[in-house]
């Protein structure tokens, strides 16, 4: 073999072990449940292959469905929001700050290493019967009897914002990081104010990570399991719930298999959006 | 210049920033707290300090036993993806391959897929192949789920890796083979140190597959606090929870070291 067709062939063998993972873990999975959303349950023994309409009538037409869905749409929509008004001064702000800017980063980052589960119950701790404001309410002499303050739809979009927002942070910060301050500078030397300079100036030039931060939270955000059973009542169940409920709880695969579709469909018309406008390059930057 | 940011705007901004430490890193602050709290119903006010949640924890044959299967299953992990994500690597960052974005999109594409959908397409999946829930499932989900991290993490730092070197090697007689043990691998190390602490890191916290993939009777650290917040929040979850703070913080850290001591050594 010539050195030239061994070189051209070095790559793919030093891809394929992992291009082989994605295939047969990810790719043939994700064909497999759209198969699979077409059977049909039984009630004894294995389900029914053939070509069934009755899940994806249930998952598009069932108003129970429907309602988590469009649930789970909001909550992802105003912890995306919650996200990017707290995130933007701060990650502003690392990003201008003189000299220790890489510590301010990863001390912000240190919260996003800190296990999931421990972050959100944290918020027991806080909110809690028992927990650190009530005792703070009491002594204060505010409150005579603890409050319930946990277990609605406002605490599951706390415990998802503090859940996502360092990566809006790190999103913002990596496209406000790359704009030259000069530009700012010169703005105002030429008449702007500096809120002026901001908003015609940095603001736009930092869309793309705002968009690539938004864009995470959102899509994370709306495939959340934990939260809404940890920090939720009983009416506030997102889509997820609803994928595991019919998955493990109620073993009925088909449908679990439209549910699971329909989710990831949604979700990927987001991401193709993006996809089109922005691409994925400046996605990557913010997970590297 | 320098001084016209010191103005009221930026006094508020930094306000703010602040404030916005605060709400991160306070729920954390009180965890860590109340797991030292003497306080037998391990909640407000507190009593004194103590370390008796510490005690029972370690007393706890379960708890215990599903930080086994958490490190098992992260090391295993860890060796997996970091294997794969290293060589994916080196193929996207040493090579002109065709179709390249492509490529990156499908490596990286478990992390746009909800990890709900992963973990039902995975399940269902190796079911039908006759695999069902077990470490070997849990093994395999998280391997998948870790590898877009490892990818993203190790291309990061190869980049910065010089190829001048390795042509020196070679130029001076040694074999492709020397030269990638003795020249390429040393300085690629802190790089596969990184993917690895990444992919432990992430399979240790990994909840959502988890509960998806896992075995009745196996439980990983994670899954264990989940399945014990059902009864109500007890100082040994926060006892618990102050060791894996310990643990996650102070991991990615060593790997920041690493990743930072290897810029320097490649003047990159």
């Amino acid at each position: 073999m010539s050195i030239e067709a061994r070189e051209a062939r070095q790559p793919w063998i030093l891809l394929a072990p992992a291009l082989t993972a994605i295939f047969l873990l990810l790719i043939v999975p994700l064909l497999f449940i759209v198969v699979y959303s077409f059977w049909l349950r039984s009630a004894v023994g294995a389900d029914t292959p053939g070509f069934f309409l009755d899940n994806w009538k249930a998952a598009l037409t069932d108003r129970f469905y429907r309602d988590i869905l469009l649930n789970t749409l909001k909550i992802s929509a105003i912890t995306t929001i919650a996200c990017a008004l707290l995130g933007y001064p701060a990650a502003y702000f690392i990003a201008r700050s003189q000299g220790n800017k890489m510590i301010l980063l990863i001390m912000l980052m240190l919260p996003f290493w800190i296990s999931y589960i421990i972050r959100t119950m944290s918020w027991i701790n806080i909110l809690g019967v028992s927990g650190a404001l009530n005792s703070v309410l009491m002594s204060l002499g505010i409150v005579s009897e603890p409050i319930q303050m946990l277990y609605n739809e406002t605490t599951v979009i706390l415990g998802l914002t503090h859940f996502l927002l360092p990566f809006m942070v790190l999103n913002i910060f990596v496209s406000l990081d790359g704009i030259d301050t000069s530009l700012e500078d010169a703005a105002t030397s030429l008449g702007a104010t500096r809120w002026q300079a901001f908003l015609q100036v940095t603001l736009p030039l930092s869309l793309p990570g705002l968009a690539a931060g938004g864009l995470l939270c959102f899509v994370l955000g709306a495939g959340t399991y934990i939260t809404p059973v940890v920090l939720g009542g009983p009416r506030d169940a997102m889509f997820a719930n609803l994928v595991f409920e019919a998955i493990i709880r109620q073993l009925n695969w088909p449908l679990g298999s439209a549910l699971s579709l329909l989710l990831l469909m949604v979700l990927g018309v987001l991401v193709a959006i993006y996809n089109r406008y922005l691409g994925m390059a400046q996605l990557a930057k913010g997970l590297g | 210049m320098m001084r016209t940011r010191l103005n009221l705007g930026w006094g508020a901004i930094r306000l703010y920033t602040i404030l916005v430490y605060m709400f991160m890193f306070l729920p954390i602050a009180v965890v860590v707290l109340l797991s030292f709290n003497a306080n037998q119903f391990g909640s407000f006010p507190m009593t004194g300090l103590s370390t008796r949640w510490f005690e029972t924890l370690w007393q706890n044959e379960t708890i215990m036993r599903a930080f086994r299967t958490s490190i098992v299953l992260g090391l295993l992990t860890a060796v997996i993806s970091t294997t794969l994500g290293v060589l994916a690597s080196l193929a996207l960052v040493r090579y002109s391959v065709p179709g390249r974005n492509l490529i990156t999109t499908l490596l990286i594409a478990p992390i746009l897929v909800p990890e709900v959908v992963l973990a039902v397409a995975l399940l269902l999946f190796l079911n039908f192949l006759q695999i069902g829930k077990s470490f070997t499932l849990l093994l395999m989900g998280h391997v998948i789920f870790t590898l877009p991290f490892v990818i993203l993490v190790v291309q990061a730092r190869l980049v910065s890796i010089k190829r001048d070197v390795e042509e020196a090697a070679l130029s001076l007689g040694a074999s492709p083979r020397q030269t990638f043990m003795s020249v390429t691998l040393p300085l690629l190390m802190p790089a596969v140190a990184a993917g690895g602490l990444f992919a432990f890191t992430i399979s240790f916290d990994d909840i959502t597959g988890t509960l998806f993939w896992k075995p009745g009777g196996i439980e990983t650290v994670p899954t264990q606090i989940f399945s014990m917040l059902r009864n109500s929040i007890s100082p040994e979850i926060n006892a618990l929870g102050t060791v894996i703070i310990a643990l996650t913080v102070g991991l990615p850290l060593l790997g920041l070291a690493l990743a930072r001591r290897m810029n320097k050594t490649s003047g990159g």
